[in-house]
């Protein structure tokens, strides 16, 4: 166990900036999830503290080791590859025990410690096999065993879910948080999957082209999304964002097509007179015989427990959850409500979080 | 998704691989026939055509002890070239793909050697090492016995094994290379994390996983090093002093346009194209075996 620090880090390929600057603590112990589209840096910003990328500018530093300079081999880190990464000539018991090898240890010594892990990772069978004789799920384990035991400082994942099937990545995430349970290392998890990334999190860290937008627990990250960006990344679907003019004398927003929306003074002092960006989640706003918002329907998605209802508000796209059964005629246009506790003011150029 | 043109006439796609057809029987089947038909006849002494002898060539050729000198000869020449010209490709293809500063240009330079043709780079290595004007020229001065191809045959043989196995060198390279990197990167990011040094990694990790490669290359070599030597030893050596670097290839020349026994050139050729083609057949049979990564 050790605590990760990152200090201004930054990574040029040439002339372009992929990791801008990024700074972040994470504890010793802690479980922190990088989430980002594809190509925002996340890989990048894995393995500059795995040691295999060179760190353009800033610091990294695992337990008090500045370990910029430091080889892969010295900083303590494991890491599981998207791919596996598994060595093909190798069976699953020279694949884990690979690093003891390195290090020297005994034969004895070494097959006691390779089965043990294969016994936590349920290998046990599969020991004398090849990878090309294991299915996806199996690969995957070997590559967590071959990580684990050397019980490292810091556990980095790369996407290592992303190559399973649908089933098997839920019950291997399950897996993963149940492992970190168990051995406390301090983990660091990259993914593009926001569902992972709620599940598994102590902290997330939300990036966007090389810069991060957020880190929070999952509950900050879902419930007070700091920009834009974060708000409609996370959660699924992802926040309603609507443009709306701020009136502070009336109390009310107004859409663009004229439509008011009156809300409460607590955040009228946060929230400047005029145009921002208002944020609802589809499960909090409700279908109302009262005057709330004119959302016009389109057509609808049945997730079984609910349905999503797709449309527009003032033209704009909007999506509310509603319950997934009962006749629904979806054809008119209809009021939905918001509770002023689950609205989300935005600042429309830098779309940060207001209020 | 398989794509086929069709032609509604015959004729039209027969004209398409008739200029292939046409190559492959000039410059394949024909010699290979002739060198039957010479191979299993003997030319009357006083002319009149060519008379059916069976294996008698076979047996002549097996009977001399030229012959079998030039075999050993042969069988020195492919083990050492293999050797050195392997040793040295995976070397630098080692080195190249660890992507050391400056290795693009490392790669251009190190193909170059093999698009050099060889009675070229032999020219070249013979005013390399020309005993009077060469690398060894200031001892030779001192001792004349230092280094004289000439007359020595172990330092002519050393001389065409060096020759070659620098041109071949390049060829083994390019082949090594593209199979180290074939290997995935993370494979290699693994086990450096894994704690292995950039030694331990070529031994445990990259060796082990282009052994096809190797087997591939080493087959190739050999039968590469059984003709290709041909142009080396004219230009270097002419097969001398002596019979010293009188190679397979080399010898089948000399029988036949210098010795004129065409009858015996055949057969030997023929004995030649059997060797490659085993050698050829153990290859595909049991070397083209591809190694997994995922
Ligand atoms: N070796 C490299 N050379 C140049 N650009 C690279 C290299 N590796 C990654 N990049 C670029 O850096 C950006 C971030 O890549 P990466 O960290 O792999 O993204 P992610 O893992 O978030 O999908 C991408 O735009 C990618 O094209
Ligand atoms: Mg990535």
């Amino acid at each position: 166990m050790a605590a990760v620090t990152l200090k201004r880090v930054k990574k040029n390929y040439g002339t372009t900036t992929v990791v801008h600057g990024v700074d972040l603590e994470i504890k010793a112990g802690e479980f922190v999830v990088i989430l980002g589209p594809s190509g925002c840096g996340k890989s990048t910003l894995l393995r500059m503290i795995a040691g295999l990328e060179a760190i353009t500018e800033g610091e990294i530093s695992i337990g008090s080791k500045i370990v910029n300079t430091l080889e892969p081999r010295e900083r303590g880190c494991a890491m599981v590859f998207q791919n596996y990464a598994l060595y093909p000539h190798m069976t699953v018991a020279e694949n884990i025990g690979y690093a003891l090898k390195v290090a020297g240890l005994g034969k004895a010594e070494r097959m006691a410690r390779i089965n043990a892990v294969a016994e936590i990772l349920g290998l046990e069978e599969f020991l004398d096999r090849k990878p090309i004789q294991l299915s996806g799920g199996q690969r995957q384990r070997v590559a967590m065993g071959r990580a684990m035991i050397r019980e490292p400082d810091v556990f980095l994942y790369d996407e290592p879910l992303s190559n399973l099937d649908a089933r098997l990545r839920v019950a291997m995430r399950a897996e993963i948080r149940k492992l970190h349970q168990r051995l406390g290392t301090t983990s660091l998890f990259v993914t593009h999957d926001q569902i992972e990334a709620m599940t598994l999190a102590d902290r997330i860290v939300v990036m966007n082209k090389g810069v991060i937008e957020q880190v929070g627990t999952p509950d900050e990250v879902y419930h007070r999304p700091a920009s834009t960006y974060v708000a409609s990344f996370v959660g699924s679907p992802g926040l309603n964002l609507l443009h709306v003019m701020v009136d502070r004398s009336a109390s009310c927003i107004r859409f663009k097509d004229g439509q008011t929306l009156p809300f409460e003074h607590g955040q009228a002092v946060l929230v400047p007179d005029g145009p921002a960006i208002f944020g609802f989640r589809a499960e909090q706003a409700q279908l109302s015989e009262q005057i709330g918002l004119t959302l016009t329907p389109g057509f609808q998605e049945a997730l079984g427990s609910t349905r999503l209802l797709h449309g527009t508000v003032a033209n704009e796209e909007a999506v509310i959850a509603i319950p997934g059964n009962g006749p629904l005629d979806a054809t008119t246009s209809m009021s939905v409500t918001i509770p002023a506790s689950a609205m989300h003011f935005f600042d429309s150029t830098t779309g940060r979080r207001l209020g | 998704m398989e794509k086929r043109a069709t032609f509604a006439m015959g004729w039209l796609g027969m004209a398409f691989i008739l200029p292939q057809i046409l190559l492959v029987f000039i410059f394949f089947y024909w010699p290979t026939g002739a060198a039957m038909f010479w191979a299993f006849t003997l030319e009357r002494p006083w002319g009149g055509g060519n008379e059916w002898v069976g294996f008698d060539n076979f047996r002549q050729v097996f009977a001399d002890r030229a012959y079998w000198g030039s075999i050993i000869r042969s069988l020195m020449f492919a083990a050492s070239t293999a050797t050195l010209s392997m040793a040295f490709g995976l070397l630098l293809a080692v080195a190249c793909d660890r992507g050391l500063k400056g290795y693009q240009a490392f790669r251009t330079v190190f193909v170059w050697p093999y698009a050099v043709v060889a009675p070229a780079a032999a020219l070249a290595f013979r005013f390399i090492f020309a005993p009077e004007a060469g690398i060894f020229s200031a001892l030779v001065k001192q001792n004349p016995e230092f280094w004289n191809p000439a007359q020595n045959g172990y330092h002519a043989m050393t001389m065409i094994i060096i020759c070659y196995s620098w041109k071949y060198a390049a060829y083994c390279f390019i082949f090594f290379l593209a199979a180290l990197q074939a290997i995935p990167r993370s494979v290699i990011e693994a086990s450096a994390l894994d704690g292995a040094s950039v030694l331990r990694r070529v031994f445990d990790i990259q060796l082990p996983l282009i052994t096809p490669t190797f087997f591939f290359m080493l087959v190739i070599s050999i039968t590469d090093s059984f003709q290709d030597s041909f142009g080396i030893v004219d230009v270097m050596t002419d097969g001398g002093p002596g019979k010293a670097t009188e190679l397979l290839v080399y010898k089948i020349y000399f029988d036949g346009f210098r010795g004129l026994d065409y009858s015996g050139a055949a057969a030997q050729s023929i004995v030649l194209m059997l060797i490659m083609m085993v050698l050829t057949f153990f290859q595909f049979r049991y070397i083209e075996r591809r190694v997994h990564y995922s």
